[in-house]
């Protein structure tokens, strides 16, 4: 067992050498996108399920189908404890963020229901929001500070008897400012509200409580800050909802009550039809293995020290305006800026071209967020730093946004 | 050989109840659902039908959810 982990560990570290080129080695600052490099251990479990587990997850009933069905399981059960519910049947896995949010926002909402939503989400909210409204829904948006934080109060004077639905984010994927969801939602559900929370980018980046928060549905991606593959994402529907008053967004096979031609009401078949991403639901039950074992609060630490470093380095520079929240008490590890007479998609590809500094430029699929901050429609530089990130590369990229400012 | 079939509507369910028999040391083994009895779930939980009665009160004590129990003969096995 401990030879083959050292043999994955050395070809993994031979794959990060040969990312050298021009004696310079690559920094991957693009961790709010998608996090890399992906864990030897979710690489392996990737390989091992496909290798060792190749059945169709409980459609069948021989040897490979069940051991996919309890890889499945052992995934539920690791999101069960990591968000703090009790119930494995409450997470619906999907493909991302995206399709969770989805899933309840085409799920509960009616013509003439009205959305309280804040002014710093991402399109995977505003998007399907903006399509519903022209079906008569009624989108209320709270104005966050120009520093990308929320009032409460602002966000608590658009809640009355007629809101369905609060959607938040838990944090900006733009400034990384974590927004105060534990505080909106007692007000949500004095008015009879439910609340969905974004955990896309605060998954994996600070602790979630569902008991501690009292959101009624969290939508999650698995390849942000939960290290996992792309394509697995999940949303949690808490004990308050009855799951019975969501349509599903897919209907299909399920592999259960096959004698039906209606789809289930159990959970959670009646919100996952179709075969499910096994390679990715391996990848993230052993990434959330890993970030149990590592701890939360010790990753916490080090993108807090890698996002002060940043911050005060990029303050020193001149021309460099920093977006959000300075002070990395209350942001996860995304740092956006602007450099003076400078388009962000040139100094994107200066650092990259030049520095091999792997940072996101733009808007961030988040219009709303950069109206808010003051960035529209040029966007920022988004530099998201993450677990294999060192104090040195942040060096190096403080260094050489500095060569890009001067020339 | 007389078994007890235990039919659930999920995987799952199935899943959750295998973990909660194997902790508790009970032999059992995931067996297609015999076509007989329901085609809510392919997969089901097989034990020795002696062991009944332990097995339902632990299901219901860990409030594990299940369609159904049911007898099963196999003969010549």
């Amino acid at each position: 067992m401990i030879i083959v982990v050292l043999v994955i560990d050395i070809i993994f570290f031979n794959r990060l050498i040969k990312t050298k080129s021009n004696g310079v080695k690559m920094i991957y600052l693009d961790n709010a996108a998608t996090s890399w490099p992906k864990l030897p251990e979710v690489l392996k479990a990737i390989t091992e399920v496909m290798e060792q587990a190749g059945g169709n997850p409980g459609r069948s009933g021989h040897r490979f189908s069940v051991a996919a069905a309890r890889v499945v399981y052992e995934c539920r059960e690791k999101v069960t404890e990591f968000f703090n519910i009790s119930d494995p049947k409450r997470v619906i896995f999907t493909a991302n963020a995206t399709q969770a949010i989805n899933l309840v926002l085409r799920g509960i909402l009616k013509p003439g229901d009205h959305v309280v939503t804040s002014s710093m989400e991402h399109n995977a909210v505003m998007r399907p929001l903006r399509f519903l409204e022209k079906q008569g829904i009624v989108i209320k948006i709270a104005q966050c500070a120009a520093d990308g934080t929320l009032d409460v109060s602002e966000i608590a004077k658009l809640i009355d008897n007629k809101t369905r639905l609060v959607v938040i984010s838990l944090a900006s994927n733009v400034t990384g400012t974590i927004l105060p969801v534990a505080e909106v939602t007692p007000v949500a559900h004095q008015f009879g509200a439910l609340v969905l929370a974004d955990a896309a980018q605060a998954a994996g980046a600070i602790p979630i409580d569902l008991r501690q928060n009292g959101v009624d549905f969290l939508a999650f991606t698995g390849h942000k800050e939960l290290l996992g593959p792309t394509g697995i994402g999940g949303l949690i529907i808490s004990q308050n909802v009855d799951a019975r008053t969501i349509t599903p967004l897919m209907f299909g096979g399920t592999g259960s009550r096959s004698d039906s031609e209606e789809q289930p009401e159990d959970m959670p078949d009646k919100f996952e039809s179709g075969t499910a991403n096994m390679i990715g639901i391996a990848g993230l039950r052993a990434a959330l293995g890993w970030i149990n074992q590592r701890g939360l609060a010790a990753i916490g630490e080090h993108n807090k020290e890698l996002t002060m470093m940043l911050l005060e380095g990029l303050a020193n520079i001149n021309g460099v305006k920093i977006y959000g929240t300075p002070n990395a008490g209350n942001s996860l590890a995304i740092v956006s800026f602007t450099i003076k007479g400078k388009k962000v998609s040139e100094v994107g590809f200066r650092l990259d071209d030049e520095f091999e500094i792997m940072a996101r430029v733009g808007l961030h699929c988040a219009p709303a967020a950069h109206r808010t901050i003051g960035s529209f429609p040029e966007g920022t530089v988004r530099f998201s730093p993450g677990i294999f990130t060192t104090t040195e590369n942040v060096k190096q990229t403080l260094k050489a946004v500095q060569k890009v400012t001067r020339s | 050989m007389k078994y007890g079939v235990i039919l659930f509507n999920t995987t799952t369910s199935v899943m959750q109840a295998e973990k909660i028999l194997l902790k508790a040391d009970f032999v059992i083994k995931l067996i297609p659902t015999p076509r007989e009895f329901s085609a809510d779930c392919g997969i089901s939980i097989r034990f020795d039908l002696d062991r009944n009665a332990q097995i339902k009160a632990l299901l219901e004590k860990e409030k594990a959810n299940y369609e159904a129990i049911h007898p099963l003969v196999v003969n010549g096995v």
